[in-house]
């Protein structure tokens, strides 16, 4: 198998999470496509390091995650937060930049 | 499963088969988080997707990534979610209408320019290599493989990165908290708002439920001096929802009383 | 030539206290006009005291300097602020501060009713300071300085009363004519420093003889223009009319001891270039004689008493440019002309004036008539300035009048005979509007208002005329007697001891002519003015219709210089408010609509700006897909 299917799995994923993120409205959803597009880059972070037989691919993998993690702990909270103060979890609720 | 993954990952063929048969069932899963309408439904599909990724990452010479895929990601970070979702309301679900004037279709334009021209990209690049594969690399074992690679070359990013977790833990708890606006009522409060209160009467508190020598459950009422019932001895929510049961049948014959 | 160190004090003192009377503002109301007339008379007192110094002294030694400070030190150019008084020079300051004196004591009186006078004294300082300055200056830059000055104060004197906006206008219009007169000045100093290098009169006296004759008559014919302006001489002569909206004792000063008279100065002080350059000597000769002739005959036909003392005195002005473009022998005659004119005109000004002052401030000499019964002095004090102006023997006229039509005839051949007759045609005709001023004012039946009660005028009014009247009947004899101003103003503008060979005329058959025509005049108005209308008479010649209008002056500056000249400001406006400001508009809307259509991208949704974001992605990915294609 060519093993750069993989890539082509990491872009379509990746794709499909930034179409999540600009459609959807529900800011937990639009949280979930941002992992997804995270977790397509991964996958291609790990598809190199095997092709180049080294392990930085994955340490960098690695990192990913735990920034996602990170990432994900305060944005939930904000999420939480406004969801206090607007009883809503839409993104186009919060719209006040524009004023 | 993983012991089975990576047995497959050494033959071509196999994990060829393993790819056609999970990359259909990711990408369709990352297609249903977008079209389906309830949070909870994308979450699951969600965890679908990492479960997948996670299996490929076995299968190529990642073990370790793979088990913290499942554990740390569709076993933490996805419970995350759900918990998140849960708290915000199980059912709070997108209304598909687009209120931004031709976001939906610029998005889905733009996105599928961009897969496009990555794919594009991405069949006209060369690697240049042949694929070496991580034999050599994860000769030691994968998790010391990278472990020595993690506290040697990267140390300093991962100083930085606990540095960042703590943080970002210290963040989540200050953007959650919430300071309560009165202060809270203590037992001797209510006591003493009890007996300054317009009656005396419950001033030693409600009447408890139930007819001592009859029937003592929640749902039955006590029963006053009079033998008439004590409206004030049962949960109000008990009597709207209609689950208390009569104490008709515990009332003393009160008028006989007094004829004797 | 000596070095002194008054002279500053000349010109220190007046400007010391228009400064103080300014400034000090209504506290030195009591006493301001007290100390500006004292100022004015000290200068005076220091102006004679150099006089007897310089008497002292042998005739080329006679000019004394000071050097104030050094000015302008750049490059080639360098000019001191130096003072020069010389024999031309002590003229003009007895002049200026004798005279002025005399106007300061009648104003005294004529402003008593006026709150502003104290200001009104300031700048009657100011005017005497920048005239002294402009006659002591050592260079013309020095001179520029005073004549701008002098600018200045007519502008601020004539303008007074300003709260009447035509007073406030003709005031504007004195300055603007001015400055079509300055322009001429600053070119033909700019002329003489590219040409001479230096801007001195001694400088550029030195340097003429040898310039080219073109550069000589440019630059004569640039001073010729500025003392045209500051002068009134034609073409430059329309505001002097109007400048009558000042005071009367304003227009004393301007008429008689300032201001007109400085185009006169200029012109004798540059003598060493106009006898270089007969071109521009031929050039004054003319505006002279046009001016002689045009003022007299708009004096002619003006019933406001000021209106035809003006236009009398742009005839005499003219009489005195005319002189000063027959060449050496003239400007002393010029002088003469001047300082006599200074008395006399001087004298029937205040004379006016005090009319005026009994008559309500009545201009129109038709409503005036027999005013001699009631005021007694000031019909003797105009009358005796009436003998002079006409040259009738012995007053001042006579003496310097007469020489002037005689140097005129001197002149030779065809110009000789048509200068001659031009000033003696003038002759005839200020006798006639002379004796129709004093006709129609002093004599025959009384056209008064009826709320008009004259009265003869107080002494501080009566003091100054009647001195003048001495100086008007005096003055001539004096200056002539055994050639005295011709001999002593000899080391400045005759150098060459010149005089014309051979006469034209002899002297007594020029005085007959003169006395002639005169008579004839007086006659002719005698006879006219028998009976005069209380209205102007509508029925009249042309030329009286043109006279009454300054001969079309005014109507011709508007035609050629002042409708273009507005048509043309309003283009560039119209230029400026549709292209220029269009121009930078257009850029703002560019902007603005521009920020308004981009403005639609900030609708403050999260999602907006993260398909920005995937835009922008999109667009790195497609450059990097064309680079490696």
């Amino acid at each position: 198998m060519d093993i750069s299917n993989y890539i082509y799995l990491s872009a379509l994923l990746f794709t499909i999470g930034a179409i999540g993120v600009v459609v959807r409205r529900n800011a937990i959803v639009v949280f979930m496509c941002v992992e997804l597009m995270l977790n397509a880059a991964n996958l291609a972070f790990v598809t190199f390091a095997r092709v180049y037989g080294n392990l930085d691919g994955q340490v960098a993998s690695f990192f990913t995650m735990v920034v996602a993690a990170c990432e994900v702990v305060v944005g939930l909270a904000i999420i939480v937060t406004i969801y206090r103060s607007r009883r809503s979890a839409s993104v186009d609720d919060a719209s006040l930049l524009k004023r | 499963m993983a012991n089975l993954a990576l047995e497959v990952g050494r033959t071509l063929q196999p994990e060829a088969i393993l790819f056609w048969i999970l990359a259909p069932l990711a990408v369709v899963s990352a297609l249903g988080m977008l079209f389906v309408k309830k949070a909870v439904h994308s979450a699951l599909l969600l965890a679908w997707v990492m479960v997948t990724l996670a299996i490929f990452y076995i299968a190529q010479d990642a073990l370790f990534l793979g088990i913290v895929q499942i554990v740390v990601y569709t076993g933490a970070v996805m419970m995350l979610f759900l918990f998140i979702l849960m708290l915000v309301g199980v059912d709070s679900s997108d209304s598909l209408v687009e209120n931004i004037r031709g976001q939906r279709p610029a998005s889905i334009a733009a996105a599928i320019g961009l897969g496009g021209l990555i794919i594009s990209l991405i069949s006209r690049a060369n690697i240049g290599v042949e694929t070496i594969g991580l034999q050599d690399a994860n000769s030691m074992g994968n998790v010391q493989g990278l472990a020595q690679q993690l506290f040697t070359k990267y140390v300093w990013a991962f100083e930085v990165v606990s540095a960042l977790l703590i943080t970002a833990a210290l963040g989540a708890m200050v953007l959650a908290h919430s300071t309560s606006t009165k202060s809270r009522t203590a037992q001797r409060d209510q006591s003493i708002a009890r007996f300054r209160g317009a009656s005396l009467a419950t001033a030693a508190g409600l009447p408890s439920s139930g007819v001592f020598a009859r029937h003592n459950a929640v749902d039955v009422p006590a029963l006053l001096p009079d033998g008439s019932p004590a409206p004030t001895s049962i949960s109000a929510t008990l009597e709207a929802r209609g689950d208390m049961l009569s104490s008709k049948p515990f009332e003393l014959e009160a008028k006989e009383v007094e004829e004797d | 030539m000596v070095t002194s160190t008054n002279l500053v004090y000349l010109i220190a003192l007046p400007l010391f206290s228009a400064g103080l009377l300014l400034l000090l503002g209504r506290i030195a109301d009591k006493w301001g006009h007290i100390f500006a007339t004292l100022i004015s008379a000290s200068v005076f007192v220091i102006g004679l005291i150099e006089f007897f110094a310089m008497q002292g002294r042998d005739g080329e030694a006679r000019a004394a300097t000071q050097k104030i400070f050094e000015w302008i030190s750049v490059g080639s150019l360098h000019v001191d602020a130096s003072l020069l008084l010389d024999q031309l020079s002590i003229c003009f300051v007895l002049l200026i501060s004798g005279v002025g004196t005399l106007i300061h004591i009648y104003s005294i009186a004529y402003m008593s009713h006026d709150h502003d006078r104290r200001r009104f004294f300031a700048y009657l300082n100011l005017f005497i300071a920048a005239m002294l300055l402009l006659v002591l200056g050592d260079s013309y830059l020095n001179l520029y300085v005073g004549w701008e000055g002098v600018g200045l104060a007519s502008y601020l004197l004539i303008g007074f009363w300003n709260q009447k906006p035509a007073y406030a206008t003709a005031a504007k219009k004195a300055f603007v004519a001015n400055r079509v007169g300055d322009v001429g000045l600053s070119l033909a100093i700019m002329i003489a420093f590219t040409q001479f290098g230096t801007v001195t009169f001694a400088g550029v006296k030195e340097s003429a003889s040898g310039a080219s004759a073109g550069a000589l008559t440019a630059i004569g014919a640039m001073l010729l223009l500025a003392a045209a302006g500051k002068s009134a001489q034609f073409p430059l002569q329309s505001w002097l009319g109007d400048a009558m909206a000042g005071p009367t004792p304003v227009s004393a000063l301007i008429h008689a001891a300032t201001m007109v008279t400085a185009g006169v100065y200029l012109i004798t002080r540059s003598n060493f270039i106009f006898d270089a350059s007969p071109t521009a000597q031929l050039m004054v000769v003319c505006v002279g004689a046009i001016t002689l002739l045009f003022g007299a005959l708009i004096g002619t036909a003006k019933d406001d008493i000021k209106k035809a003392l003006a236009a009398s005195t742009m005839s005499q002005i003219g009489y005195m440019i005319l002189a000063t473009g027959l060449g050496p022998v003239g400007y002393a005659f010029a002088i003469m002309h001047l300082l006599t004119h200074g008395f006399f005109k001087a004298g029937m000004f205040l004379g006016a004036g005090s009319v005026m002052h009994g008559m309500n401030d009545e201009v129109n000499m038709r409503r005036y008539g027999a005013i001699g019964k009631v005021m007694p002095i000031t019909a003797a004090t105009f009358g005796l300035g009436y003998l002079a102006i006409l040259g009738v023997p012995p007053f001042a006229g006579f003496y310097s009048k007469d020489k002037i039509i005689e140097t005129a005839f001197n002149a030779g051949g065809i110009e000789g005979i048509l200068l001659g007759g031009a000033t003696l045609l003038g002759a005839a005709i200020t006798a006639f509007y002379m004796t129709r001023v004093i006709v129609l004012t002093f004599t025959g039946t009384k056209r008064w208002d009826e709320n008009a009660h004259p009265h003869e005028s107080p002494f501080l009014m009566w003091a100054p005329m009647a001195v003048l009247a001495i100086g008007s009947v005096a003055s001539g004899f004096l200056l002539s007697s055994g050639s005295a101003l011709v001999n002593w103003l000899q080391p400045v503008v005759n150098e060459h001891h010149e005089h014309h060979a051979e006469e034209f005329l002899p002297p007594l058959v020029v005085s007959a002519l003169a006395l002639a025509v005169v008579a004839i005049g007086v006659a002719f108005a005698v006879l006219k003015y028998r009976t005069v209308p209380v209205s102007a008479p509508e029925k009249v010649s042309v030329f009286t219709k043109a006279a009454r209008k300054d001969l079309y002056q005014d109507s011709f500056n508007e035609a050629v210089f002042m409708r273009p000249g507005q048509k043309l400001t309003s283009s560039l406006v119209t230029t400026d408010n549709r292209v220029i400001d269009g121009l930078v508009r257009m850029v703002g809307w560019i902007i603005q609509t521009c920020a308004s259509a981009i403005r639609g991208i900030q609708n403050g949704y999260v999602r907006s700006y993260a398909l920005i974001m995937v835009l922008g992605v999109l667009a790195l990915v497609t450059a990097v897909w064309m680079v490696t294609l």
